[in-house]
Order: structure tokens, then sequence, then C-alpha cells
């Protein structure tokens, strides 16, 4: 393991160190005194490295990850997961807007509130299904344009019933699970609410397995809750828009 | 069906008897099934369905088929045009929006034409480029505001630390067309005529299939909203990264390839299951200003070790030139800029015949506002969108570009005659398809050839060209405006070109 202390070092100073590190053969780097740094992991392919953030890091934390597992004590800012490949990224703390846009792959677990556009455009193909969990709330456009992949949210200090808007709008692959209830006039018209059934039970008891033991919960007991899902009603939303 | 719901033919098939033979080739090779044989072998025409996309012709042995316009007429109007009416009744029908393919088909003025190049005569001698030495290689990237050289052990060293450059043998780039808009064959055929020819040719938005990896240094290949298979290894097998803003052809909306052309090889490639359709949303929803492009350009440095230029593309818009200001300023290495010809597979065709403007105004005022700024060094400026020759590459070359981009004149050299029907998947010359039939007939041995022997024959014109300017270095035709003279252009027009009216 390396320690890197990241006081007074810009963007690309800590990344250059990361990936010497990388180059140097260590398996696990601890990062202390981050402090608004990005693209933190960006691009990084490595599916036995594990690195451990303190501190409150800058944009697109972990941008085209492939294997890594990152874990950040502390708040992220925007695009956490962006366009994520594969690894974990578990965020003790909030994060901005964005988390996992366009991710095919990998996990992405948020502690607590995040901000806008969250999981937008998210995909799948074959055995490559991105999984976002986010332990608060979420804000508007959540999961818009989505074409694969889960997005649970679970309300923990929130409002059960959403406050986001054009949620799911454009969606055409993918769920969404929602602990708690929307509006139906808060949901895009390309989605329906749905209850769950068995298969999806069985999808949120291994998800929040996972989740619960990231943040040291019994994650169990949410399951006793309401959980709403919603779906795509078309893999071609769009596909009567024009006059051939 | 009601005879409101009935349209009249566009085209109509006509089959000579005495000449045909029966051999069945045109219907075999029409890719829309307007052709078919009866029990006698017959050809039976199906007007309706006929795209005049000239197949059928190009393979008749007899020359026994013709396509022509639909004889039948209306009453004459010269404003409401027959594609008009056409089209409000195709509306009335559906209720959709008007979907149409390559580049806008109308006659908007056309300012390449009213240009013309200058030549030298008796004062200063022209250059012959049979004989002399003709530079036309050229490097897409940031250069060096100045340049430190050191003598030493008798050899000049460059001292400055040089940004990322690709060298290319002639200021031509294969315009970005994506797999899933056109065949994986038609994606080789350029693959293999850019490593050929020494040159580029860009990915479009679809991603990067395996068997085009080994081409990796010719390939640009470009980040658009939908993400489309854009993984750390896809950033690693390009010499560069282009993020797509906009597109000539539809500036400020998204794409939308069918779900019937997601079949698996595409699904594959673009990460998404197969007959979803793909969708590429507007914006980038993590670009939303200046600012955040700029962050996605560093995260794309980052992400490949500052290793390779990041160009960004954006179509030629009212504001080009602020917008191009900020681009460079924001750290780009090259700015694509593609004007309103600029072609596509699929296009809303009140957008590509009503929005944007010519590239030779964008690029005029592009290169005006960024040598104004000082900072024309920071970006190559790559110009996109109706080149249709040698000579209109020259002139905007000397109006400002670096390079230019051939989509459609590269699409035609692979055997397409512009029939505008890319969207349908049906594409008779296996070019914008992803039917197996089709796409087995473009050979990408045959057709890599076409395409090497065309930018051979433009390279071998745009130094004749130069020769006849006395300009040996390529560098010294870019921008050069006072080479070049306007026919009946208006004054506006020539003050924003920076041009001079023919005479003077």
């Amino acid at each position: 393991m390396i320690n890197i202390d990241a006081l007074n070092m810009d963007s690309r100073e800590l990344n250059k160190k990361i990936k010497e590190s990388i180059e140097d053969g260590h398996k696990e780097i601890n990062i202390i005194n981050v402090l608004g740094q990005r693209f933190i992991g960006n691009g990084i392919q490595n599916k036995e490295l594990k690195i451990t953030i303190n501190g409150t890091v800058g944009n697109d934390l972990g941008m085209f990850m492939d294997g890594v597992d990152i874990e950040l004590f502390g708040n992220a800012q925007d695009g956490v997961g962006n366009t994520l490949n594969s690894g974990t990224i578990c965020v003790h703390g909030r994060a901005g807007d964005v988390v996992g846009y366009a991710a095919r792959g990998g996990k992405i677990f948020i502690e607590k509130d995040v901000g806008y556009r969250v999981g937008i455009h998210m995909k799948e193909f074959k055995e490559n299904v991105p999984t976002v969990v986010i332990g608060g709330s979420a804000g508007s456009f959540l999961g818009e344009y989505m074409a694969g992949g889960i997005l649970v949210i679970l309300n923990l200090d929130s409002p059960k019933i959403m406050k986001a808007d054009a949620i799911g709008t454009g969606m055409h692959g993918g769920k969404i699970y929602i602990r708690g209830d929307v509006n139906a006039n808060n949901i895009g018209k390309e989605v329906v609410i749905l209850d769950i059934d068995d298969d999806d039970y069985k999808i949120l008891k291994k998800i929040l397995g996972d989740y619960g033991k990231k943040f040291n919960f019994n994650s169990e007991d949410l399951l006793k809750d309401n959980f709403i899902k919603l779906k795509a009603i078309s893999h071609r939303p769009y596909g009567n828009l024009y006059a051939y | 069906m009601s005879v409101l719901d009935k349209l009249l033919p566009e085209f109509f098939i006509k089959v000579d008897r005495d000449l045909c033979i029966k051999c069945g080739q045109c219907v075999n090779n029409c890719g829309f099934s307007a052709l078919l044989q009866d029990k006698d072998k017959n050809v039976k025409p199906i007007h309706e369905k006929c795209v005049a996309c000239q197949r059928c012709m190009f393979v008749c042995p007899t020359k026994a088929i013709q396509i022509t316009k639909f004889p039948g007429t209306q009453k004459h109007n010269d404003y409401w045009d027959p594609e008009y009416i056409n089209n409000i009744k195709k509306q009335a029908n559906t209720g959709g929006i008007l979907l149409t393919a390559a580049g806008t088909d109308k006659l908007h003025p056309i300012i390449f034409d009213r240009l013309f190049l200058d030549a030298c005569q008796v004062t200063n001698p022209s250059i012959d480029p049979l004989r002399e030495p003709m530079e036309i290689i050229s490097y897409l990237g940031e250069k060096p505001i100045d340049i430190a050289i050191e003598f030493k052990d008798n050899s000049y060293i460059l001292k400055n630390k040089l940004k990322p450059n690709i060298k290319l043998s002639s200021p031509i780039i294969f315009a970005a067309m994506s797999y899933g808009a056109i065949s994986l064959n038609a994606h080789k055929s350029l693959a293999r005529a850019a490593k050929e020819s020494g040159i580029l040719m860009n990915t479009g938005e679809g991603g990067l299939h395996k068997d085009l990896y080994e081409y990796a240094d010719n390939i640009i290949v470009q980040v658009a909203s939908g993400r489309f298979g854009v993984d750390p290894d896809y950033l690693k097998r390009a010499a560069a990264i282009e993020i797509k803003v906009g597109q000539g052809a539809k500036p400020g909306i998204g794409g939308h390839l069918p779900g019937y052309k997601v079949d698996d090889e595409v699904s594959s490639t673009r990460m998404i299951p197969k007959g979803t359709d793909a969708l590429s949303p507007a914006p980038h929803h993590d670009i939303y200003s200046i600012e955040d492009l700029a962050q996605l350009i560093a995260s794309l440095k980052e992400a490949t070790d500052y290793s390779k230029p990041v160009g960004v593309k954006i179509a030629a818009v009212h504001n080009v030139a602020a917008i191009a200001s900020g681009v460079a300023r924001a750290d780009a290495d090259y700015i694509v800029i593609d004007g309103f010809r600029g072609g596509t597979g699929a296009a809303p065709t009140m957008i590509r015949d009503h929005i944007g403007i010519p590239i030779e105004l964008a690029i005029a005022a592009v290169d005006d506002r960024l040598r104004k700024e000082k900072i024309r060094n920071k970006v190559s400026i790559v110009a996109a969108g109706g080149i249709r020759h040698a000579a209109d590459m020259a002139k905007i070359l000397a109006l400002g570009a670096d390079f230019v981009t051939i989509g459609t004149a590269s699409l035609i050299a692979m055997g397409c005659t512009l029939c505008q029907k890319c969207y349908t998947g049906n594409c008779s010359w296996g070019i914008a398809t992803q039917r197996p039939d089709l796409v087995d007939r473009l050979n990408p041995d045959e057709v890599s050839k076409k395409l090497v022997n065309l930018i051979r024959g433009w390279s071998l014109e745009l130094k004749e060209i130069m020769g006849a300017l006395g300009i040996n270095a390529i560098e010294s035709l870019i921008g050069n405006r006072e080479r070049l003279r306007a026919l009946e252009l208006s004054k506006e027009t020539l003050d924003v070109l920076g041009v001079k009216p023919a005479g003077r």
C-alpha cells in the first residue's frame, strides 16, 4: 500500500502520482487531503486496484474507469462514474449531478443525496449491467434516456414521495427502483410505474445486500418497505416519430 | 386504402422489353424491392418503391432499364414545389416528422462557385509540381507560437516541447460516419484507404468494431452524447479523439439510429442491446457550458496520458466564430466546423434544409477571429460539409482551414448515388445498411482502392493548383485570401470572407 498526500497538488499532478504508483506495482492506494482534484481514477484499467480517498473530490471521479475499486470518505462533485465501464465507486457522503452518465457496467454506491440528471443514458450489454444505488434522494431528470442498467433510489432521509421531476424521460431500457413512490405527473411519458414482482425482489435483495455491507446497516429491513419500479414502455420510444 | 392516402410515385422505371434478356440482375440488386420477376421472368416494376439509387441501371448488362422522374405532372407552380406538396400529403397520412438523409439538396447560394483562385504570370514564376517538390503534408494539432532551435554537433535541435500532432500525407480526412449508419464493410474500406493513403478516418459516434483495431494509427474516435462504445480501450485505439457536439446536417439535435439497424454486430460495437434505438441526446449531459467542455477535453487527455490530440466538432451556426474561440480556449487541439451542406445518415428534413450557415463563411469568420485573438496556433481548423472537388478544398484552405473532411465525396467513390434513403437501411450499394445480403456486395478490397485513388487524385490536383499559385508548401495556402477573388458576391459577404471582388 502507498499513501499519497494530495495537499496542494493539482489534479494533473495527483493523477500522475496515482498512475506512477500503479506502475510501481501497488495494489492499494490511500489518498488523503483531497480537496477538489478532478479525474481521480480516470481511464484506469485495473481489476486488482483499490483506491481509498479521504477528502472532497472534484468532478468526474472514476470517469471511463475499468475495474478499479474506489472508496471515498467524503463528498463528491459532479460526474461520479461518468461513462464508467466496470469497477466499484463507493461514496460515503453526497454526490453532485450526472452520477453514472452513460455507464455501461460497474457499481456506484452513494450514501446520501445526489444532484440532477443521475443515471442519464446508462446502458447495458449482455453481462455488463451497471448498478447505481443512491441512499438519499435524487434531483430531476433521473434516469433520462436510460437504455439499460439498474438505478435504485432509497430515499433514506427524504420524503418517501420523490420531489424530482421528469423521471425516466426518454427511457428505453433498464429499470429504476424507488423506495417510496412518485407522482404520475413527475415521470416521463415513456415509462410506466409497476409494483415489484418476485424477480425484482431477488434483484433488490442482492443489490441492497452489497450496499448494506458498504455502509454497515441491515438492508434487509428496507425490503419490508414499499418499492416501485419504473420501466420503459418501448425499446423504440421514437419509432413512430417520423414520416417516411 | 383511400385515394387520399396515396402518393404518386417519385420515379418511373422503364424496362425495354426488346433489350431485356430476363437475367434478373436488376431484381436481385434492388435493395428496395421495387423490381419483381413474373413466372415468365418478365421484369415488373413497382414504381412507388423506387428511390432512383440507380443500382439496376448500373448492373443491367443490356441497358434495358431506365429510371426517370415520374412523367405524370402537376400544374406548374414555381412556389409550391411538387416535393412540398408530396411532403404535406405524407405528413397528413402519418403526423410524423419528415426524415431525409445526405446533405441538403436545396439550391441555396453556392459561394464556392463564386470564388476564383489566382495564378502566377510573369512577375513571379508558377511552379511545376511534376518536377519540383510540393509539400502538402499536414499536421493535425496545436502548434507552438514560435520555435526555438539550437545548432549543436552539426545538426539542428528543436527546443520546444510540442503538443501531440498527427502527420497526414494530405490535408484530407474521411468524415465521421458511424458504424450503424454505414456498414462494417464501408467502415473497413475507409480504414484501409486511410492507412494506405496516410490520412485519417473517423469512426463517428457508433464505436469501433474489433476488426478495425489494427488501423488505430489512422483512426479518429468520436465521443458523442450517446457515448456509444466509449471505454478506455476505445480511447487508446485511436490517433485522435473527437468530441462531437454538432453536425452540419442537423445542428442542435441528437441522432436516432433506428432499432432495426441495430443487429448483433452493431449492438456489440455500440454496447447496447440488439434492436434498441440508439438514441443520442441533443446535448452532452455533462457539457452545459464552455467550462464543461474544457473539463471533458481535460478528462479525455487525462485518460490517454496527454498522448493524442483531442478535437471538437461543431456545426456552422450564427455565432460560430465566438464558439470556436471558446473551444480553442477550452484546450481543444483541433476544431471541425461542419457547414450546412454536411451529410447525414438521417436527419429531419426541416433541420437539414434550414439550419446552419455555409462553410465558406464559417471558416473565414473563425480563422479571422482566432487570428485577431492571437490563438489561431492553438487549433487546427477542419472544414467539413459539401467539399465536392479539389478546387473547393483549395478555396476553403485559402479561406483559413487547415484540413477538409470528405463524407459525401468518399461515399460516392464507394458507389453512393445520393438517393438520400440512408435511414431506410436498404442501401443497394451496401453502404448505409446492415442487411447481410446488401453489405456483402461492398468488397473492402475493391472499394478501399477507389478511395485511395480519390485521395491521390485530389492531392495531385491540389498540388497543381498550388503550383499555379506559385506556392510550394501547404502552409502558404492556408488563410491566404489574397489569392482568392469573388464574382458577384455582395459587399457584406465579401467583408465576411475577407476576399476582394474579381478585377481588384
